[in-house]
């Protein structure tokens, strides 16, 4: 009866999406609006800016440098990533790290084989990861504290662990580690194949793609990706429909926790040596990396694309800095501002409010 | 047979006695109007029959077997589904994603096993075809209206083919050409031999589409009648106590 009444109000029978503006999102509109995409633009420009004026920043050799120093941060950025959609933070990864990398160090100079050396990191890295985890999902206490508390706790270890030593003697097998931190593809000759014009680009890149396709791939198609948006999204939601919360909200911190782990083995195969403050204060970095590719620290949005792009992002303008003779400590400054710069832009409507508003404020067309 | 019986149910938290010697029924396809004002009782009602905790005495039956639920999913998986006042819906996801949320459709075989996206999406728009809704299934939730949601959280429902919904306030705070699209939705599904507990304070929306009201006061029920046969202002008396019971 009521219905009918509201009918008869509105004899035009407007449809509700001509009155609530929601369209269906076509793919160009979803591009346009996403983070990611702005960034990618804003590196590419980057790129090309620099390759024009400084000879020096777009060699093969450069190439392959950057590429090679922000994979570490990427491979991260995809666990970081994971974490953060659930609605979590992960402030150990750094820790994680330097505990790892110790961890393996101890057992190469031991004279064990490499592989037995890097099983060992990467369970005492996972082990921090399932700490995490299992006081975040299953405690349910705020993940802040508790990664905060294992920043603390995995430092702490790696030093007593290492004697506050340099660790390098890596008996028998330190050239095998050496080669996996070291290793590069395609090889130019007289080795390999490539043309002069492509970079050799390292063993962490290649890591970081096949890591990011992996991620990309389980959010887009298994249901596992697709529950960890709806934990971000509404966490009792979520639980009230069967979605096993816990346990996955365990497991994004044990995946964050085995992506650092994977980043220190390939830093200490490249070093050559174990250094107990590997890391320190890559958590940061690995945050503002993801946060620039767009994932939302409220929780319900990421990609795995976003990750990789932040931290191409992040290095490239270290390295721009740096090539274009700028002082580095001014590097920070940079880096803060764009973090700033580029949430503010990816806000749905509150970035361009502000943006808006701030153009209204300076070019004032007309008075109200 | 009843679908849902509820026999001498008492329910008590230490020493409050929430529900008190409870007894009714509900007929499938019939929609019932639960009223009562804060605190007499219907939450906890509603979540005895939901299943999120156990009486304390009597039984509940469903399809004429005794249940003793500790978990929702007990609940569900006996053909009973909640809407949720919040509507539990992930505002981040599409409308197809929170329909299927829990219990999505593969294909593959592992470890290739994906989701199957557009079996999904089909779905869903069939549901909301069902139950006449203008919701497409690619819109994410946050950008609907409250009509929309509760399509969307209903569709969810159906998904399992339910045969009791309960519905706790479904048209409180949303606008009010919405409401007549919630009500229609449960007419809808009254048509496809649903049977609908609807919980609202709100009288012209219990008085549109329930065949039966039911009022609580302070833990026990002091009415249970045709819609037909009564008016929103006993039921008014009834609720504050004006009416001692009918």
């Amino acid at each position: 009866m009521q219905h009918d009444l509201v009918k008869a109000a509105d004899p035009g029978h407007a449809a509700i999406s001509d009155v609530a503006e929601n369209k269906e999102q076509t793919f160009a509109a979803r591009v346009f609006a996403s983070q990611p995409f702005w960034v990618t633009i804003a590196l590419i420009a980057l790129v090309v800016i620099m390759a024009i004026n400084e000879p020096s920043f777009g060699t093969v050799e450069n190439a392959a440098n950057v590429t090679r120093n922000f994979a570490p941060i990427g491979i991260m950025a995809m666990g970081m990533t994971v974490v953060i959609i659930t609605g979590g933070i992960d402030l150990s990864v750094g820790s994680v790290m330097g505990l790892v990398a110790i961890v393996a160090g101890l057992f190469l100079t031991w004279h064990y084989p490499w592989y037995l050396a890097f099983a060992m990191g990467m369970i005492a890295g996972i082990a921090c990861g399932a700490v995490n985890g299992f006081f975040v999902a299953y405690v349910g206490m705020p993940s802040f504290v508790v990664t905060l508390g294992m920043l603390s706790i995995a430092r702490s270890l790696a030093v007593v662990f290492s004697a506050n030593q340099m660790l390098y003697q890596f008996g028998p097998d330190a050239p095998i580690v050496r080669a996996i931190g070291q290793a590069k593809w395609p090889l130019r000759a007289p080795a390999g194949w490539a043309p002069q014009w492509m970079p050799e680009l390292s063993s962490h890149f290649w890591v970081m793609v096949g890591l990011a396709l992996i991620v990309g791939y389980v959010f887009n198609s298994k249901a596992w990706g697709r529950h960890l948006f709806a934990i971000g999204g509404n966490e009792q939601a979520a639980r009230l429909t069967g979605v096993p919360v816990d346990w996955i909200k365990f497991q994004a911190y044990v995946f964050s926790a085995f992506t650092a782990s994977l980043a220190s083995l390939l830093l200490l195969g490249y070093n050559g040596s174990a250094i107990n403050a590997m890391g320190q204060g890559y958590e940061l970095r690995v945050i503002a990396a993801t946060v620039i590719g767009g994932a939302n620290l409220m929780g319900g949005a990421g990609t795995a694309f976003g990750a990789f792009i932040g931290s191409a992002f992040l290095e490239v303008i270290r390295n721009a800095l740096l090539m274009a003779g700028i002082d580095s400590n001014w590097q920070g400054a940079f880096v803060g501002a764009f973090i700033i710069l580029a949430v503010l832009l990816g806000m749905q409507t509150g970035g361009k409010a502000i943006v808006a508003a701030i153009l209204e404020r300076l070019l004032p067309k007309k008075h109200r | 047979m009843a679908l849902l019986e509820v026999r001498n149910v008492s329910k008590s938290f230490g020493a409050i006695h929430a529900v008190n010697d409870i007894s009714w029924s509900v007929e499938p396809g019939e929609v019932v109007g639960l009223m009562g004002d804060n605190g007499a009782g219907k939450s906890t009602l509603v979540k005895l029959i939901a299943g999120n905790f156990p009486p304390t005495d009597g039984e509940v039956l469903v399809d004429g077997e005794v249940c003793h639920f500790h978990k929702p999913i007990q609940a569900r998986a006996k053909g009973i589904e909640v809407v949720y006042q919040d509507l539990a819906l992930a505002d981040n996801l599409t409308a197809a994603q929170n329909v299927f949320l829990g219990r999505e459709l593969n294909k593959g075989f592992w470890p290739f096993r994906v989701l199957n996206k557009q079996a999904m999406v089909d779905r869903s728009a069939k549901l909301f075809d069902e139950l006449k809704s203008e919701t497409r299934p690619r819109d994410l939730v946050r950008k609907m209206s409250g009509g929309q949601r509760q399509a969307v959280a209903i569709a969810r429902t159906r998904l399992s083919n339910a045969k009791l919904v309960l519905m706790d306030e479904p048209t409180a705070a949303i606008s009010v050409r919405q409401v007549a699209e919630v009500l229609e939705l449960i007419r809808r599904l009254k048509h496809q031999g649903v049977a609908v507990i609807l919980i609202s304070h709100r009288m012209p929306d219990v008085f549109a589409v329930s065949d039966r009201i039911i009022v609580m006061r302070r833990g026990t029920k002091v009415a249970d009648k045709a819609t037909t046969s009564t008016s929103p202002e006993e039921i008014t008396g009834l609720i504050t106590g004006a009416i001692r019971a009918a």
